[in-house]
């Protein structure tokens, strides 16, 4: 076998679905039957999943640092907050593609200013976007509804068909397939050539444009991508939560979406998803012991993520799924960090 | 006309207060290569400790400023050694996420000791109102700020170019192997650079709280001000940043007077073309480190 074959059969292989991964989304639906009073918060953590889920494709994948990703799921809420409020689209469905295109148009004009430059101006780039936009979003409040937001934002019925009760069954049912949906894409993409040149670049982009690998032009890709998945998590909240407001831009939000994905870990799919939910399980905690404060705790967990080293944590909290995976199955536990990706 | 030599000299004490702030964060963001969004926490640190000196315990205003200064760099220089010195070598990522907890803790913190709502320093009578200069109004206070940062700004520049301290700080920032080779203790010049910003931040935080406002959001309000700075003016020197303050200040204030709709907005806007146009900043050296 020659080393090229073998790279495809160990792409392949990785690319398997592992039954892990069915329990995984079986458990996720089973959530909505075993908790069924706690759909608004399911949905919180589904929309801040697919939150992730972009973060880590950018992050995780191609190693792009960003400060300033609310602000397309900011465009995404904002869009599908107007679709709304003035009929444009009234079909939540299509007022979802659209509001996901329309981040995406941002993140394609954006991308050619993030691609420049090193880390550090990545950085301000980004948070410069959001900032930005969080300003124009406060200029043109007579659009934007500036600090009061958004409001009488009515959905109409999903398909014509489910309509959005005040439980939020129908909004947590909708936001997890379109998170599981997205999610398939997400994942085909990853494992496919282009996801692993995106891991090569990642790792080093000199030596990935030597064999041949147009750098820009993938990391346009991606990141384009990635302002589509924002912008369709910022849409999904607009319309499960009937509300747009300019917090949708915050500094904050960019800044709790890193937090997420340090916690689950960057650079494999599920980091994303796994880390919203025990964030959202802290800021739950937190906010209970100290109601106004809870921010200084999450702070905290940042502070000691990092002095831990987030490859030593990402061990600790994968070390019980990894036991069971690898006792039941007898093979190398799908749910972990790939080796020399950690410290990205 | 006299109006706007008024809104001149306020951006540039606008500016010189940046200066102040942000000069800390050049040399741990520029020279050093640690990216510290926390920095703006020091600033409020020393805010906050001047505030409660001179309004809860009568200290006068004069004395309470050094006080910020000592104190911040105090609070710098433990937390360098405790905690920031393990990190010099990670990625930028471990340091953003790193410091933006800090922010995070200190926005709550003192949220919860010092109450949400802004708070403002007596001042002593000697620096309320203004007076005309070939009828431009100059007001005290930022008269005031612009001689101190102005001396502070002076007395940086000898310091680093003239004595053996400063000939150590750029000798370890250019090669710390080499530095550290020829005996020069790179940590300690490092702990003590990093403690001075702190403390400079310190002073610019309690000189602020009459011009920007102080309340717990400080750190996060004026984080883009102070990477701006930075980033903009390049690290290459001390020159660079303090001409970035200079003209952020006075495109900020004019902004604000002549086109206030438009909020931040331009100064983002410019901020974003400057670093595509120089990734390394408008006066920062060519070559990438």
């Amino acid at each position: 076998m020659s080393a090229r074959d073998e790279v495809g059969f160990h792409a392949q292989q990785h690319a398997r679905w592992h039954w892990g991964e069915f329990v995984f989304w079986i458990a996720a639906l089973a959530c909505a039957f075993v908790f069924p009073s706690r759909y608004l918060i399911m949905t919180d953590i589904v929309r801040l999943a697919l939150f992730a889920l972009s973060l880590d494709l950018i992050l995780g994948y191609a190693g792009i640092v960003s400060l300033g990703h609310a602000a397309f799921f900011g465009v995404g809420a904002y869009a599908a907050g107007l679709l709304s409020l003035h009929g444009i689209i009234t079909e939540p469905v299509i007022a979802l593609i659209v509001a996901g295109l329309a981040a995406m148009l941002l993140g394609f004009a954006t991308s050619f200013l993030v691609i420049r430059g090193v880390d550090l101006t990545r950085l301000m780039v980004t948070l410069g976007i959001a900032l930005l936009l969080e300003a124009l979003a406060e200029r043109f409040s007579d659009i934007t509804g500036g600090t009061d937001g958004l409001q009488g934002i009515e959905m109409q019925p999903i398909l014509k068909i489910f309509a959005f009760d005040m439980f939020g069954k129908t909004g947590f049912f909708y936001s997890l397939i379109v998170l599981f949906l997205l999610f398939l894409l997400a994942r085909r993409v990853v494992h496919s050539p282009f996801g692993l040149s995106l891991r090569a670049i990642k790792n080093n982009p000199l030596r990935a444009a030597a064999i041949g690998i147009p750098v820009n032009r993938r990391l346009i890709a991606i990141y384009t991508l990635a302002a589509f998945y924002a912008g369709i998590a910022g849409a999904l909240f607009t319309q499960t939560t009937a509300l747009a407001s300019l917090d949708v831009f915050a500094f904050e939000r960019s800044a709790d979406l890193m937090l997420v994905l340090v916690i689950g870990g960057a650079g494999y799919l599920y980091g994303g998803l796994i880390g919203a939910l025990v964030f959202r399980m802290l800021q739950e905690v937190f906010a209970a012991i100290t109601p106004q404060y809870w921010q200084f705790w999450i702070g905290l967990v940042l502070v000691v993520i990092v002095l831990m080293g987030r490859a030593r944590l990402h061990r600790w909290v994968l070390f019980l799924p990894n036991l069971i995976i690898t006792q039941l199955a007898g093979r190398k536990a799908v749910v972990a960090v790939p080796e020399g990706e950690s410290d990205g | 006309m006299t109006s706007v030599l008024t809104n001149l000299f306020d951006g540039v004490a606008y500016g010189m207060l940046l200066f102040v702030l942000a000069c800390g964060l050049a040399v741990t963001l520029g020279l050093m290569n640690f990216v510290n969004l926390a920095h703006g926490a020091f600033a409020m640190a020393g805010g906050y400790i001047c505030a409660v000196l001179v309004n809860q315990h009568g200290w006068p205003f004069f004395a309470g400023l050094p006080l910020a200064f000592v104190s911040a760099a105090l609070i710098g220089v433990v937390l360098e050694r405790l905690l920031y010195r393990h990190l010099y070598t990670r990625s930028h990522l471990d340091q953003v996420l790193f410091s933006v907890g800090l922010v995070f803790m200190s926005v709550a913190a003192v949220d919860y000791i010092m109450g949400s709502s802004r708070i403002f320093i007596n001042l002593p009578h000697a620096l309320e109102g203004q007076f005309d200069v070939f009828g431009v109004g100059i007001g005290r206070y930022r008269l005031m700020i612009v001689v101190i940062c102005g001396l502070l700004t002076a007395a940086l520049q000898l310091v680093l170019a003239r004595t053996r301290f400063g000939s150590r700080l750029r000798a370890a920032v250019d090669d710390p192997r080499a530095a550290s080779g020829l005996g020069i203790n790179v940590p300690q010049v490092f702990a003590f650079t990093f403690a001075f910003g702190c403390g400079l931040a310190g002073l610019g935080g309690a000189l602020s709280a009459e011009i920007l406002g102080l309340d717990p959001y400080f750190p996060l309000k004026f984080m883009i001000y102070f990477l701006i700075v930075v980033t903009v003016g390049g690290a290459s020197s001390i020159t660079g940043p303090f001409l970035a303050s200079l003209l952020l200040g006075v495109a900020d204030v004019a902004g604000k007077y002549y086109v206030p709709k438009m909020g931040p907005f331009v100064i983002y806007t410019v901020m974003i073309v400057i670093l595509l146009w120089r990734p390394n900043g408008l006066f920062g050296r060519t070559s990438a480190r």
